[in-house]
């Protein structure tokens, strides 16, 4: 079996279908640098990523896709899930396979099980990217910008920053992932990719900012807010199934109204 | 500055405002304008939060004063009740939703109120508070206000102005029951205010059709929820009444409020141990069949069938009663007829739709989709041969109605029967 080797990026597997085709193989896998090679690799292709060569891929993709489908693709790959790269690659091999005109016909076939899992995949990160615009909370600092840590599976941010920024337009806010750490700061004109290095007296890990940075009134309104939420449950339907169901644990931790706090009503 | 007592004013008005369960924030999308906060986003809308009843959490459900002068029999505020009474104060409540919304709690406000002193005092401070919002505020969120039965029309018509979604409560789908109820109350009452709503629309639509820049009205149209179990109503009375509201074209949502038991001391309420829970949950998923599976009220409910099967969907229902429509083949009905299988639901409808162009769909595939084929399997075919050379085909025709329906139901209400023969259980249910 032949075997095609990435770097485990984007253009690494665009560039890996290039190679399919310039090379007339037909690889029976696609792994990264990191994984066990399976028992009867044969033969093993490194595949050096080329950002031309990914750049035409790319173009002929624009070529024989809409907008929809592309998009898809772009957010499926924002799941940095090993399982996709298989699928996704040789999703992106059939629709050059195809007569340049039945190329965004062949994505519609969900009996297809490249197709299905890409899309899957995509749905499942939208999805995630949907949970950041109603789980997000922000904190009112000192300095009036409002921080919003989250945590997610998949790197969504980047999915999630058209809306905040459409709705929160005159704020200065600061979305921070705190597993990937990074973040996107907007200061009420333009975006800007944060890290911070280093820096000890930034702890974002449990996502809530000390006293002292805080706005003076940021206390009182989380404690509304928590009193809301506890005031809005009716007892007599009480439902921790629902709940956790809908608004899965893991986002818990820097959700204000699940943060128990001294104060709270 | 609020001050501390803002958090138990809060709590009170909450507690009055949460028996109403309309939570969308949908209906509208509305970009980010320059010099205002917010935006909505149309769709499904956004929760922010689910509480521990498992509702969701979308708009900050308030009301501006929970003293009423109705007297209302399945209201917690009526006037009779002996509850802890308070009124926010327009820059309060103001500051609350401005802030929530600048920290992403809430999509926007749910804005009712009792009625005190008259109809038109009440909506008028209602409409104060909303303009104030709008004008002030440079609030562009999502805005649901409750519209006060026997307002003027000159105040619904600027409330509208305002509000996203405005809505009405019919609570009780039968006159006769709602007059036993609220005296002061008939349904004139009720249709009166979502007519006048209704009527504001659509000549506002006829005014954006000849000049442009002519402000919304309503644009998200109106809601309405009715309680169920409070009376001794039908699911068939509440279901045609939803039939007959989504005729209307401004009318998107009606919900369904399980009877809590609030007031317990009056003698024209059931006392009930639980609010009744699955049949809400069976009058939403009408309610879906009504609006998404193009299914008309009477195949649902009728002479026979004046309620739901309280322990299978009615979808599932219906298509046991309808052996003579199965079975579908997956590979050339209709969309229509595909939506009408249990077990497959308008996603993946639509998936076997595009799919089947390219061949044959089998139940592999099916399945893979998210059919749920447990239950599906009885009532399509994929041209597929049987596993087994000797089995017969298995369907909907072939299995009494009465046993495939045993069948079919879910795990949990399967041992609650055997337990319940077996009379180990003592239910309080009747």
């Amino acid at each position: 079996m032949l075997i095609y080797l990435f770097d485990n990026t984007f253009d690494g597997l665009l560039t890996a279908v290039f190679d399919a085709f310039f090379r007339h193989d037909e690889p029976g896998q696609l792994l990264t640098g990191g994984d066990a090679l399976p028992l009867f690799a044969d033969e093993v292709h490194e595949v050096k990523t080329d950002e031309n060569k990914a750049g035409r891929v790319w173009a002929g993709l624009e070529k024989r896709l809409r907008e929809n489908e592309l998009r898809m693709i772009t957010i499926s790959w924002l799941s940095e899930d090993k399982n996709l790269n298989w699928p996704l690659f040789r999703y992106v091999c059939k629709v050059f396979h195809a007569p340049q005109d039945e190329a965004c016909r062949i994505v519609q076939n969900f009996a297809d099980e490249d197709v299905l899992t890409v899309t899957r995949i995509a749905e499942k990160v939208t999805h995630e990217a949907h949970r950041m615009l109603q789980f997000v909370r922000f904190q009112k600092a000192k300095d009036g910008t409002y921080l919003g840590v989250v945590s997610p599976d998949y790197n969504v941010l980047p999915l999630a920053t058209d809306h905040f920024r459409d709705r929160f337009g005159d704020q200065p806010w600061l979305l921070y992932d705190a597993g990937r750490r990074y973040g996107f700061y907007y200061d009420t004109r333009s975006l800007h990719r944060i890290v911070f290095d280093g820096d000890e007296n930034f702890d974002l890990r449990d996502g809530s900012l000390q006293g002292d940075m805080l706005a003076e009134d940021e206390m009182l309104f989380q404690n509304l807010w928590r009193t809301y939420f506890k005031a809005i449950c009716i007892k007599e339907r009480i439902n921790p199934k629902k709940q956790a169901g809908d608004m899965p644990r893991r986002y818990w931790r820097y959700m204000t109204e699940m943060q128990k706090k001294p104060g709270s009503v | 500055m609020l001050s501390e007592n803002v958090i138990e004013k809060l709590r009170i008005l909450t507690e009055s405002a949460k028996y109403d369960v309309s939570c969308s924030s949908s209906g509208t999308v509305r970009k980010g304008k320059p010099g205002m906060v917010g935006n909505t986003v149309g769709g499904v809308g956004i929760c922010h939060s689910f509480a521990d009843d498992g509702r969701c959490i979308s708009l900050l459900k308030i009301m501006l004063t929970n003293y009423c002068m109705y007297d209302c029999a399945y209201c917690i505020n009526r006037r009779s009740n002996d509850i802890r009474r308070a009124t926010l104060a327009v820059h309060e409540l103001e500051e609350i939703v401005m802030e929530f919304y600048r920290r992403n709690y809430i999509e926007g406000l749910f804005l009712s109120s009792g009625v005190v002193r008259n109809p038109d005092y009440t909506m008028e401070r209602l409409t104060a508070i909303v303009r104030d919002l709008r004008t002030v505020h440079r609030f562009n969120g999502y805005i649901h206000l409750k519209a006060i039965p026997g307002a003027s029309q000159e105040l619904l018509n600027e409330a509208g102005r305002y509000a996203d979604r405005m809505s009405v409560n019919i609570e009780i789908p039968k006159e006769e029951s709602l007059k036993a109820l609220a005296p002061e109350k008939d349904h004139r009452s009720v249709f009166q205010p979502m007519h006048l709503i209704q009527q504001g629309v659509l000549e506002n639509k006829e005014d954006r059709g000849k000049l442009r820049n002519v402000p919304r009205f309503v644009p998200a149209g109106q809601s309405t929820q009715m309680i169920v179990g409070a009376t001794a109503d039908t699911d068939r009375d509440i279901l045609t009444m939803s039939s007959s509201l989504y005729a209307e074209p401004t009318m998107r949502r009606v919900y369904y409020s399980g009877y809590v038991s609030v007031n317990t001391y009056d003698q024209r309420l059931p006392v009930l141990k639980q609010p009744p829970l699955v049949r809400e949950n069976r009058l939403y998923q009408a309610d879906w069949l009504l609006r998404f599976y193009g299914f008309n009220v009477q195949e649902i409910v009728d002479d026979r069938h004046e309620q739901l099967d309280l322990d299978i969907d009615p979808k599932l229902a219906w298509a046991l009663r309808h052996p003579e429509y199965f079975p579908v083949d997956i590979n050339t009905a209709a969309y229509e007829q595909i939506l009408r299988v249990p077990g497959i639901g308008t996603r993946s409808a639509a998936l076997i739709v595009s799919s089947r162009r390219f061949g044959r769909v089998t139940s592999a595939h099916l399945r893979k989709m998210g059919v749920v084929m447990k239950k599906a399997k009885y009532f399509i075919t994929c041209r597929e041969l049987n596993a087994g050379y000797n089995d017969r085909i298995m369907g909907v025709n072939e299995i009494p109605a009465a046993v495939l329906r045993q069948r079919l139901l879910s795990p949990a209400v399967q041992k609650q029967l055997a337990a319940e023969q077996q009379g180990t259980l003592d239910l309080g249910i009747e």
